[in-house]
């Protein structure tokens, strides 16, 4: 208690440290968004609540790390994990989510989940269960007093995350398959009726979903760390965000994300780092209530 | 199902008699070992360097002469079963061993939860193992009377930073009271160990304990205990959380210019900081259990430099990086056995048990003395400090063979 009280007289004492807090929450947040539109994505189009979700993550961060364990400059691994992780999509596609898509909830629960537990092993029988990162060897910047730090290398992500998000939004609003994605998902048998292959666009959906979660894990190791038993925690947060937001409401996954990244870092300052996990999944929680008390409200049913 | 059972039987006292009189003509018999460890699943770098640790010390102890009981000479085999970083899994493996496999004795598996989760399994069926990996002193304070323990317990781990800490502040006429100390370890058996040890020393010089904090287990951003560092300045700071608490650390400690005197972590060389990360890993306290530049040795297998490097001649993949201490200790605790089976002169269990526990044994990975406990009372821990990405010994003062850079940087 004395110790939750200290660190909230530190953040008045001091009150550049919530900027601080906050960029670094939101750098953090930029890559949950990317991972829950991802998801969001997914369960819209085809219903399916991808459980393997971090596992993409992480699959992706270890394409980037072992192209530069290859000597490939670091920045090629974004790109590079983008397709690879389309192909690997793609053939999970096929493989298993194509059998599970007209099934209920909780077979393609179980399917996503065991497809994380076996991609957890696979990548650590490949690369073993150390933890892995990039170093850019970039500087960082300093502001207020050396109190807040940017590192280049987080800037560049979040730049790149930035990039990708924006490019995926132009896509889906403006091409074709863009369209056909988004009329799959408001209709699937109504698109079908209107010769839509729906086929076609469910593999096409998983892959993107698949790639972009690979470039986000490809930033990520940049940035942070990856082992290959941590893709529950980047699939715990895109389950929240997404919940939080809302399927189809882009803005909302957009704020959502970042939000998430900032409260979780002030609920580390205040309660202590061990918490920080815990106040994601407690954030879902009040979500979740507050959806229920507002729908019981507008008298609607859930489905 | 009895009929199985008596089949197996006859068979084993078959292949036993069959064996039997091969060691006859054939030079020496075997001695089966039984060892679940963790071949796959979080821990399986280490469980994998453990391994070969312990298959090391076979060949060598091989080549040089087996281990003679009652005039013959044996070899040791270890029978493996890979318990996939699971608690659970260790302990049913251990029972599958010792009911299955009859093994008689055991070498420990990795990290100090499997070795929890197995005691309770080889006490039960009254068989002795060695153990070189669970350094949790948690294992020594149950009253378990078959397991021994090569290794210094986890609470002294870093403990020797803050007599290093206090050392320094006297000598430049502070008081070591004065010393302000940071704490992030994470949440599990062996880093707690390590944080209790900190705290009782602190405690013991009179220092403030100023941010005391439990790290997630997928551990990848610790900016948040950064920052509070950075506000409070700390005059040391200790991280404990594996390979992924080190190599954070060390990463973002760099990434954000942190400025404390004195920092000291664990598993530097698990995380392999100074190949990751170069500069940044400059001036880092890490504790060892042991290191090869250490004076210690023994017949079989030299000095500690010696043992380094006839390692590497039998394993090359690790040529280019340091043998991980969790290595010697495994040879280690494989030499232990050796010298109690030879000491006890029999294969009864109980005498085997008893010689262990007498074991007084200089190895070249340090001496070897068994508290009643079944911990190893007679090894310290070492600190090495990284310089210019080198590991130099610098505490404690008997051993160093180098100065601490303090401040750092």
């Amino acid at each position: 208690m004395d110790q939750i009280l200290g660190n909230l007289s530190l953040l008045v004492e001091f009150p550049i440290v919530n900027l601080k807090i906050i960029i670094d929450g939101v750098m953090i947040g930029a890559l949950f968004v990317l991972v829950a539109y991802g998801l969001a994505l997914v369960w819209g189009v085809m219903n399916v609540k991808n459980l393997a979700q971090g596992d993409f993550v992480i699959s992706g961060g270890y394409v980037s790390w072992w192209l530069v364990e290859q000597g490939f400059p670091a920045l090629l691994g974004v790109p590079v994990a983008f397709i690879v992780m389309w192909g690997i999509g793609w053939v999970i596609y096929k493989l298993v989510i194509s059998r599970v898509i007209e099934r209920d909830l909780f077979t393609s629960l179980l399917a996503t989940f065991g497809l994380a537990i076996m991609m957890a092993q696979i990548l650590n029988l490949l690369f073993g269960s150390d933890t892995q990162s990039v170093d850019l060897g970039y500087e960082t910047l300093f502001f207020a007093d050396g109190l807040i730090t940017i590192p280049i290398a987080k800037l560049i992500g979040v730049l790149m995350a930035a990039t990708l998000a924006a490019a995926v939004i132009i896509f889906m609003k403006s091409s074709r398959m863009g369209q056909a994605i988004r009329a799959t998902a408001q209709d699937a048998r109504a698109a079908r009726v209107m010769g839509i292959d729906t086929e076609k666009v469910y593999a096409f959906t998983f892959s993107l979903n698949s790639a972009i979660c690979g470039a986000a894990g490809a930033i990520i190791v940049m940035v942070w760390l990856i082992q290959p038993f941590y893709g529950i925690s980047y699939s715990i947060r895109a389950f929240v965000v997404v919940t939080a937001a809302g399927l189809g409401n882009l803005p909302g996954v957009i704020a959502a994300g970042l939000g998430i990244g900032a409260l979780e870092q002030f609920g580390a300052h205040i309660f202590g780092i061990g918490y920080q996990q815990a106040i994601a999944v407690l954030l879902l929680l009040l979500v979740l209530i507050f959806r229920l008390i507002q729908q019981r409200r507008q008298r609607q049913v859930l489905k | 199902m009895k009929k199985i059972t008596m089949l197996t039987g006859l068979m084993a006292g078959a292949a036993m008699l069959i064996s039997q009189a091969s060691l006859a003509m054939s030079d020496c018999g075997e001695i089966i070992i039984g060892s679940a460890i963790s071949l796959t699943g979080k821990y399986a770098t280490n469980g994998v360097h453990a391994q070969k640790g312990y298959e090391y010390g076979i060949t060598k102890i091989k080549e040089n002469g087996g281990v003679m009981v009652d005039g013959k000479c044996y070899n040791f085999k270890v029978v493996y079963y890979d318990d996939e970083s699971k608690g659970d899994r260790a302990a049913t493996l251990a029972e599958r061993l010792i009911s299955q496999d009859k093994v008689q004795y055991m070498l420990g598996p990795y990290s100090s939860g499997m070795t929890k989760a197995i005691a309770p399994v080889t006490e039960k069926y009254k068989i002795p193992m060695v153990e070189a990996e669970g350094a949790s002193r948690s294992l020594f304070n149950k009253g378990y009377k078959y397991i021994f323990a090569v290794l210094s317990t986890s609470e002294q781990y870093l403990a020797s930073a803050i007599a290093l800490a206090a050392e320094k502040a006297e000598a430049s006429g502070k008081s070591a009271s004065s010393v302000t100390v940071a704490i992030a370890v994470e949440n599990d058996p062996f880093s707690l160990d390590v944080r209790a040890g900190v705290l009782d020393d602190a405690k013991s010089f009179g220092m403030k304990v100023v941010i005391d904090e439990k790290l997630p287990r997928d551990l990848s951003d610790m900016s948040a205990i950064l920052t509070k560092v950075k506000l409070l300045k700390p005059d040391v700071l200790v991280v404990s959380g594996h390979s992924k608490g080190a190599a954070t650390a060390v990463r973002q400690i760099g990434e954000q210019n942190i400025k404390v005197p004195m920092i000291a972590i664990t598993h530097c060389e698990a995380a392999d900081v100074t190949g990751k990360f170069g500069d940044a890993a400059n001036d880092f306290l890490c504790s060892t259990q042991w290191s090869e530049t250490l004076a210690y040795e023994d017949p079989i297998f030299g000095t500690a430099a010696e043992y380094e490097m006839g390692f590497k001649s039998e394993y090359p993949e690790y040529k280019s990086k340091k043998v991980p201490y969790q290595t010697a200790q495994a040879t280690a605790a494989v030499y232990v056995f050796k010298d109690a089976f030879e000491r006890a002169n029999s294969m009864d269990k109980e005498k085997v048990r008893d010689a262990l526990s007498a074991t007084d044994l200089s190895t070249f990975y340090g001496h070897i003395k068994f508290s009643e406990a079944g911990n190893n009372i007679a090894k310290p821990m070492v600190l090495r400090q990284i310089q210019d990405g080198k590991y130099n010994v610098v505490a404690p003062s008997e051993f160093a063979s180098h100065k601490l850079n303090w401040p750092r940087m």
